[in-house]
């Protein structure tokens, strides 16, 4: 499994990333600058947080017309997986990956700490070393991450199992308190109708030791190297 | 051709949560400013392009507007003026 990490001006999470695929799930990882047109054979896309390009105009609205998200779109309608994270999240929702957008905490204040989430589907890829209804600990650190859709959107999402994740209180309750940022419906995390894209706001490669915090998000990267090593297995 | 400037007008959407605009209106009370209502916190763009007529500029400014300058799922945008540069 080889893991492509994208890295534009203002990423500040790639190193992250790398650190969570190499150091913790053993697997290859190179980074891909963002003004080229090569994937370096990645099966798996990682589009990681920061702040690409200052997020002039809006987070992510200039990213998407970097010349490698010609080929991270690319991978995509191939089918491949994109975990899209934080302002990767932001910047597949401007390139079309993902409905919807990401705006400004409902607080207007940058947030960074630990929070919950609930695991609502176990049927993606990115999930199936999760139970359905757990309750996992992630961080966050954003400033714009309250999840915004249409009505019509909202209710596909929710009818096709796309919401992937929730912000929950530690009980696993949905809870106005528990949504740091008032997305809509508490969503955190979303997938693709063709369920290779997750978006989500919170920093799975982040919690990947419990000496810093949490372990929770490795069962989502070992989740995709499942997924990957099935299909190579087919 | 000829150069235009034109003006653009770029706001949320109503109906989706301003906290910006809500934040200013709130400040604007403090004031004594009782009379404000609803407050919305935008963007201005002013930008130089060159077209064959003003109609021809305004055309590709609002294709500008649906492809990159506003969020077509949270913003509604405005070309407020198109003037000879």
């Amino acid at each position: 499994m080889r893991v492509g990490i994208i890295r534009f001006p203002g990423s500040n999470c790639d190193e992250d990333a790398y650190h969570a695929v190499v150091d913790h799930l053993g697997a290859e990882a190179v980074f891909c600058w963002h003004k080229d047109h090569d994937l370096q054979g990645a099966d798996l896309v990682i589009l990681p947080g920061g702040f690409s390009y200052g997020d002039y105009l809006r987070p992510g609205a200039i990213a998407r017309f970097s010349p490698i998200m010609q080929e991270v779109v690319a991978h995509a309608q191939r089918g491949g997986p994109v975990l899209a994270i934080c302002n990767g999240f932001q910047i597949a929702c401007e390139a079309g990956l993902l409905p919807g957008a990401l705006l400004r905490n409902a607080h207007l204040r940058f947030i960074c700490e630990q929070v919950h989430l609930r695991v609502e589907s176990i049927a993606t890829r990115f999930t199936s070393r999760y139970h359905i209804g757990q309750v996992v600990r992630i961080p966050v650190a954003h400033g714009d991450g309250r999840y915004t859709a249409d009505a019509d959107t909202l209710e596909r999402l929710e009818g096709e199992g796309q919401v992937v994740f929730r912000y929950v209180d530690a009980g696993g309750h949905v809870t106005e308190a528990a949504n740091p940022n008032a997305s809509q419906r508490n969503i955190a995390g979303i997938v693709n109708a063709a369920g290779n894209v997750l978006g989500m706001m919170p920093h799975p490669e982040r919690a990947v030791d419990v000496r810093i915090g949490s372990a929770d998000g490795l069962p989502l990267l070992h989740s995709l190297a499942d997924s990957l090593l099935a299909e190579v297995g087919a | 051709m000829t150069r235009f400037r034109v003006a653009i007008h770029i706001v949320p959407r109503r109906g989706i949560l301003d906290p910006q605009g809500k934040a200013v209106a709130d400040a604007l009370h403090t004031l004594g400013f009782a009379s404000v209502g609803d407050v919305r916190v935008g963007r201005h763009l002013v930008l130089d392009t060159d077209a064959e007529s003003a109609e021809a500029a305004r055309d590709a400014v609002r294709r500008m507007c649906e492809q990159l300058l506003a969020n077509p799922v949270t913003e509604d945008f405005h070309i407020a003026t198109v003037e000879p540069a």
